[in-house]
């Protein structure tokens, strides 16, 4: 008996979506396999990492990733400065955090404001983040996507609670948008559906399924992104063929393993390098399920799972 | 081609004695196609029929016992790509390799750091489950010492003996083959010497060539010397050749019965920088490994694996559950807040995570609902103000409480008003709907 390499080709594609400009533009998706399956199909583009900030202090941070940016979290433009020049990020992801109502309630102009001003700071490409507050997000990501007119970013996220303002501000502004749902593929593919209604290009949408940690709930979020594949790639189902962002970040550094010392347990080991590896790991498994864009915090994760994305295209 | 659970019952004696343990032939005919089973179970089955269920049934994935004892591995018999689609049957081992070379001192550490490994998790006792002991040193003398060494430091710890010199490997495999340890491995070189090594001993093998036609062939060759534990070394050592090899292997074996790949697989992940080689060895354990050798552990490490590797293997049919009891968080005084919530470990994860960031002590009550969510419990009766009320009268915590107050998950506000019937002298206030609003809802009420 002789080995025959057995494999599978598909009628459907990953979309490809570019964001950013000029030369720093990047773009992720593309695919006609499964993740890296490259013996049996295209994989033009490998999975990109953001480099997360926020436009406050990151109080909410534990300090193993708190401290690696306490000279520069206290500006914006100065973090990302920072992750653009000293980390050498590929692209940020800007979060809103100051403007949800319990974390200081910013307004929607002062949101467009720092929007402005990290643009004209840096040249890598930016995502931009609210709050994950419903109601506020419907007018600070309008004002936002305003801000950012012709500039090519990655807007988000838009939910069932609040998509149409921002759909309408990501068309009017031609950015790409993330459309998030939670943990359910049939949700996924209802949204991107209502979105495309509005007349919103289905190759400028990002999927996100919602994130999760190792440990908390990461096998719901793996096995999510695995059918939005096969159904985007083995059935053909375009409403399933955007990228997918996985947000691994904040899911991350605020679950017991990337907080707790090592005092208070002492059989989980350097609290640190837990952290570290924690985001590592977390991330690892995600691109490994389908994710095309991550969003993460600490350099050393980030470098982490760079080291292994080049080798695994 | 497997059979259907039909056509293995009309192979079968059709007399239902019940003496497999199923309650009809037929019942015993549907395990078998499910392979969940083996066909030995039943005494009064012709050989002709033995051997037509023996070739059709035999799992796609051999399966075997890695080590002996309680802790020792069940793996192999896989029957899926994609953990949606069913459960992954046998967690993979997780290994670390050490050299023959090092010092005594060395090698007792490390196998005493193997057997003290066992962690708690969400209910599962888990463990680094090997030891891969590699012959540098050139001195078979010294080879089986360090074997038999790290074997008695690590009592319960499977054994991989990683060495290619048949001689060496000859001699250790005998101080230790009560352990059944893994050979690793047989070359195309040294296939049948390693191969009489393993049947004299009732050791498995690994079979390691370079590329899967050279494996493929090489796994024939071994059968053909009477091997039937087989492990695969496909020679993948990149990210890629993992993901690729693996993947390749196991459609190979579910989807085209290509029996010279229906074998187990192990990886070696080795990585200088110990974090870069967690994020290799989280390739391997999602992508079909099923042993995972590392060059180093350390607690955070195993942590982190062992996390990945239950996550994974968890039965997406079946929800995660904790233990029913009342959790204290921080250190409550006896006016702390008192909150409930359902025994779904996403549920109780999110649940006393939010409480933790909130800094406030608490109590938690998680009730078991099977393993439900809240509103979907509550939708099942299973989180109903009787059920809740009997819960949280029989657990006593009334006496420990200043104030006899509950703080209801908000999904089921509507369950305050029974509630407060039913628990008399009881105080039951609405708390958030979404669990990332509980720390400003209990800094409000600290405040």
């Amino acid at each position: 008996m002789s080995f025959v390499v057995p494999k599978e080709s598909f009628n459907g594609k990953v979309l490809a979506v570019d964001f950013g400009k000029d030369d720093k533009a990047l773009a992720i998706g593309g695919e006609t396999c499964l993740p890296f399956l490259s013996f049996e199909g295209e994989v033009p583009n490998k999975p990109v990492i953001a480099y997360e900030i926020q436009d406050c202090a990151p109080d909410d941070w534990p300090d193993t990733v708190k401290n690696v940016y306490k000279e520069v979290s206290g500006d914006p433009v100065t973090w990302a400065k920072y992750c653009q020049n000293e980390l050498k990020a590929k692209a940020i992801a800007l979060r809103l955090a100051s403007t949800h109502p319990d974390r200081g309630d910013r307004s929607a102009e002062d949101a467009a404001k720092t929007v402005k001003d990290v643009l004209s700071a840096v040249q890598v490409p930016l995502i931009i983040l609210g709050s994950n507050h419903i109601e506020k997000d419907a007018s600070v990501l309008v004002a936002a996507a305003q801000a950012a007119s012709a500039n090519n970013c990655i807007i988000g996220k838009a939910q069932e609670g609040n998509y149409k303002t921002i759909v309408a501000a990501a068309l009017a502004h031609n950015h790409k948008l993330i459309a998030m749902s939670e943990l359910d593929i049939n949700l996924a593919k209802q949204l991107n559906i209502l979105i495309t209604q509005m007349g919103f290009d289905k190759a400028k949408l990002i999927t996100d399924p919602m994130c999760a940690a190792l440990g908390y709930g990461l096998e719901y979020t793996y096995s999510v992104m695995e059918r939005i594949r096969l159904a985007g790639l083995a059935q053909n189902d375009p409403t399933m063929q955007p990228p997918i962002v996985g947000d691994v970040g904040m899911y991350v550094w605020k679950i017991k393993e990337t907080v707790a010392s090592e005092t208070d347990v002492p059989d989980w080991g350097t609290l640190e390098d837990r952290g570290i590896a924690w985001e590592t790991v977390t991330a690892t498994s995600m691109v490994l399920a389908g994710t095309n864009l991550l969003i993460m915090r600490h350099p050393k994760a980030v470098e982490n799972v760079e080291k292994t994305i080049s080798e695994l295209v | 081609m497997a059979l259907t659970g039909v056509q293995i019952f009309k192979l079968l004696p059709k007399t239902n004695c019940k003496k497999c343990g199923f309650p009809t032939c037929l019942a015993f005919a549907m395990k078998l196609a499910q392979a969940g089973v083996d066909i030995s179970a039943c005494p009064d089955v012709s050989e002709e029929a033995k051997a037509t269920l023996g070739a059709a049934s035999a799992p796609p994935i051999r399966s075997f016992i890695l080590g002996t004892g309680d802790k020792a591995v069940k793996m192999g018999a896989e029957t899926v790509m994609f953990r949606h689609e069913k459960k992954f049957v046998n967690p993979c081992a997780i290994a670390i390799n050490i050299k023959d070379d090092l010092s005594e001192d060395a090698l007792s550490k490390t196998a005493v750091e193997v057997a003290a490994s066992e962690i708690d998790r969400v209910g599962q006792k888990l463990r680094v489950d090997a030891i891969s002991i590699e012959y540098a040193s050139g001195s078979s003398a010294k080879y089986e010492a360090a074997v038999k060494l790290v074997a008695a430091k690590a009592p319960n710890a499977a054994l991989i003996l990683n060495c290619k010199d048949a001689g060496a490997a000859e001699a250790a495999v005998k101080a230790v083959a009560a352990r059944k340890p893994l050979i690793y491995c047989a070359t195309d070189g040294n296939a049948e010497a390693m191969a009489n090594i393993a049947k004299a001993n009732g050791c498995p093998l690994v079979a390691c060539a370079d590329g899967l036609d050279a494996l493929s062939a090489l796994t024939e060759k071994i059968k053909g010397l009477g091997i039937e534990d087989i492990v695969l070394d496909s020679g993948a050592k990149t990210a890629k050749e993992i993901v690729e090899h693996n993947t390749q292997i196991r459609r190979a074996a579910l989807k085209k019965s290509f029996k010279p790949l229906g074998y187990p697989v192990i990886n070696f992940v080795m990585r200088d920088d110990s974090i870069h080689e967690a994020s290799i060895a989280s390739v391997a354990i999602a992508k079909y490994s099923s042993i995972v050798v590392l060059s180093s552990i350390s607690k955070w490490k195993d942590l982190v694996l062992f996390s990945l590797r239950q996550n994974l293997y968890t039965d997406p049919q079946v929800p995660m559950q904790v233990e029913q009891k009342i959790y204290e968080i921080g250190e409550p005084k006896a006016d702390a807040p008192f909150m409930i919530t359902t025994n779904f470990s996403l549920t109780y994860f999110i649940v006393s995570g939010e409480i933790e960031n909130s800094k406030v002590p608490s109590r938690l009550a998680v009730m078991d609902c099977e393993g439900l969510s809240v509103l979907t419990a509550w939708a099942a009766g299973k989180f109903t103000a009787s059920k809740i009320a009997q819960f949280i009268i029989e657990s006593g915590i009334a006496d420990k409480l200043s104030t006899k107050e509950l703080i209801l998950p908000g999904q089921v506000a509507i369950l305050s008003g029974a509630l407060e019937d039913k628990l008399e002298g009881w105080k039951i206030t609405v708390g958030p709907r979404e669990a990332n609003a509980i720390p400003t809802f209990l800094k409000g009420r600290a405040s």
